[in-house]
């Protein structure tokens, strides 16, 4: 019997002993140039919320252009009694590049299984939880049913199992989302350039990973096994995917797993240096917060409450006005009802984390609690009600 | 003074001026006081204007000050490239600033033979600073390419209309990460001060000097202008105020207060 330690709280878990050099490749892991990793880590290392001031956030609002310096001033507790006057700023720069729009999407969860143990996510390989994968037919099923909410966008999920869900299903399956979809997304486990390149093939270009967090010791401690432990691997799949012909890339950082400020500084910056080094890149950024999972319901995001989760969101937009966002459905209604006026672009609809949870009953047990259970019809509701226009696809896979 | 290690990195080389002076236009006794004046440490030259056999300019520059040889009369890539040659075998060093125009009325760089002088000229070892149209994706190109500074043009050569491209400026000071020099247009020294305020990393400037009415005293005036607007860059521009309302309703009222402490 190992000890049990608890690296996070609302979660004690069971010590597994010896653990890997979570900064060592595994074989037959791709490397790229370190450059982008390095200048982010030190980023990350450097930033020191507390170093500014009212004065310094007044500069960064009233820039025109703005630069990591600023982005480092809208993070800063200094800017917190500022919320108002920077939610106003964001919402202007966010009718500027996108005017009403507001983009509407689904994920579908094809497979549970994970060979991970990251110790705050309810599909780690330890959590006793109900496991299942689509076979393609049940795939088809679920994306039929999905199309006839109207929705034309769709993300791919898997657990991280390369054994359970490997590349070749994966496209598979994104070649079935080609037929019912006008774009395809995943967020999957981060791999080399050649399958990204495939998948691409298959009608995928858009890829989602999620650093989780940019503190490399503190990742350390929350993801105690399995292929995900690697960090830098996973923190260069936006630049492999952009290598292997993907059109966007997705950042993000789960906020409320070390220090928010500064892990939203690096997701921020990492997305900044891949935008100048692949210029053509579309960057898109997700800001979800810890959330309560299957058997352990006490995980909370800490101090990171909705007036950091906005703080953090309008620093995106700001510093990247350009930039795509989604609010996650870990979020109630009534926030990201607001927040897509406010930075947001892009709201799920219809959502179910669990496996199959779309054509009636879940073969397995969902990621994470989600906070809004709204169908696609009250989403439009919700949008155009606001005076916002709902947009289901304003793009083309060439 | 404010930033006593300022200096502008071109390739290897280091400097504290960021006034490269012009040597065409004017009478060569007097590029030395411009020179002086100017507190120039980078002096350009073309190398078509070292090509007389009776008062070479070159013996009129002052030791020590870094010659900048462009290649000022090439049509095409091709002969950037020879002219480039030409001036390392003179001796006139390493730096090369490219220009290549096959327009004689506007005199506009070509910046696609500019791109592709750049790269060879960079492969073969030189410190390469092409002239071009304010051109993002260009831009881009040429850091690829191996330049080792941007120099975009304000306003046609010789026109002393300032910065009519600044907006676009400003997008290569923003998203390049080489020196962006300002070249040409630049008519007096509260534009060079402008640019230098902007984030410029230097200005460029020949007319205005040239066709002053005291050639010396100009050139002190613009050494002057550069070193305030670039004081000031480093010192963080004051705050604009908004006109903008405040929102009658607050924006983030919808906040849960449950959950924000």
């Amino acid at each position: 019997m190992g000890q049990t330690i608890q690296p996070l709280a609302g979660i004690e878990i069971e010590d597994i002993g010896q653990r890997t050099d979570h900064m060592t490749y595994l074989p037959g892991m791709e490397q790229i140039d370190s450059s982008i990793r390095e200048a982010v880590l030190s980023a990350f290392a450097g930033y020191q919320p507390e170093a500014y001031t009212a004065q310094d956030v007044r500069q960064a609002l009233n820039a025109s252009i703005r630069t990591p310096w600023h982005f480092a001033a809208l993070l800063s507790p200094a800017a917190e009694p500022l919320l108002e006057e920077i939610a106003t700023k964001a919402r202007a720069e966010k009718r500027r590049f996108f005017g009403d729009n507001v983009y509407l999407f689904t994920p579908i969860y094809i497979s549970n299984y994970c060979e991970n143990y990251c110790v705050y996510c309810g599909f780690n390989c330890h959590n006793k939880i109900r496991r299942a994968k689509l076979n393609m037919t049940d795939i088809k099923r679920e994306m039929e049913a999905i199309s006839q909410t109207g929705l034309e966008e769709i993300l791919i999920l898997t657990g991280e199992s390369r054994a359970m869900s490997d590349v070749q299903y994966i496209g598979e399956a994104c070649k079935i989302a080609r037929k019912y979809f006008k774009m395809v997304g995943i967020e999957v486990y981060p791999m080399n350039t050649d399958e990204y390149a495939y998948l691409h093939r298959c009608g995928v270009d858009y890829v989602t990973v999620f650093q989780e967090t940019y503190h490399a010791d503190r990742y350390e401690q929350l993801h105690l096994a399995g292929h995900k432990r690697v960090f830098p691997y996973r923190i260069e799949a936006q630049e492999r995917a952009l290598r292997g012909g993907m059109r966007g890339v997705a950042f993000a950082a789960l906020l409320g797993l070390d220090d928010f400020r500064k892990d939203a500084f690096a997701t921020g910056i990492h997305a900044y240096l891949i935008q100048r080094k692949y210029p053509h890149a579309e960057i898109s950024f997700s800001c979800p917060r810890l959330r309560p999972i299957v058997n352990h319901d006490k995980i909370n995001p800490k101090d990171v409450h909705e007036r950091q989760l906005l703080q953090v969101m309008c620093a995106y937009r700001l510093f990247m006005p350009f930039a795509g966002m989604t609010i996650s459905t870990r979020e109630r209604a009534g926030f990201r009802n607001h927040v897509i006026d406010i930075a947001a672009t892009k709201i799920s609809a219809g959502v179910s984390t669990g496996i199959g949870g779309h054509i009636g009953e879940e073969q397995g047990d969902d990621q994470f609690e989600i906070a809004d259970n709204r169908d696609v019809a009250q989403v439009l509701d919700a949008i155009q009600a606001q005076g916002l226009q709902p947009v289901m696809n304003d793009y083309i896979y060439v | 003074m404010l930033h006593d290690n300022d200096t502008l990195m071109l390739g290897r080389h280091a400097f504290t001026s960021r006034f490269i002076l012009g040597s065409g236009k004017y009478s060569l006794d007097l590029i030395r006081a411009a020179v002086e004046n100017a507190g120039a440490q980078i002096i350009t030259l073309a190398l078509r204007r070292a090509n007389s056999e009776t008062d070479n300019i070159l013996d009129h520059i002052p030791k020590g000050v870094t010659l900048l040889p462009n290649t000022s009369g090439a049509r095409t890539a091709e002969e950037a490239v020879r002219i480039a040659r030409l001036a390392r075998e003179c001796g006139c060093g390493d730096f090369v600033k490219i220009e290549i125009m096959r327009d004689s009325k506007y005199l506009l760089p070509d910046n696609y033979a500019t791109v592709k002088a750049t790269d060879i000229l960079a492969n073969e070892g030189f410190i390469v600073m092409p002239y071009m149209y304010p051109d993002l994706n260009t831009a881009r190109d040429l850091v690829n390419a191996g330049a080792a500074s941007i120099m975009p043009l304000g306003a046609p050569i010789g026109s002393n209309k300032g910065l009519a491209t600044r907006d676009f400026i400003q997008i290569l000071i923003d998203e390049i990460d080489l020196p962006v020099i300002v070249d040409a247009g630049i008519g007096k020294p509260s534009q060079a001060c402008d640019a230098m305020e902007m984030g410029a990393a230097a200005v460029m400037a020949n007319t205005a000097i040239a066709t002053a009415g005291n050639i010396p005293a100009m050139a002190e005036a613009f050494k002057k202008a550069i070193e305030a607007g670039r004081t000031a860059y480093l010192s963080g521009l004051g705050r604009v105020i908004d006109k903008g309302a405040a929102a009658s309703s607050p924006l983030t009222g919808f906040l849960d207060d449950e959950t924000t402490r």
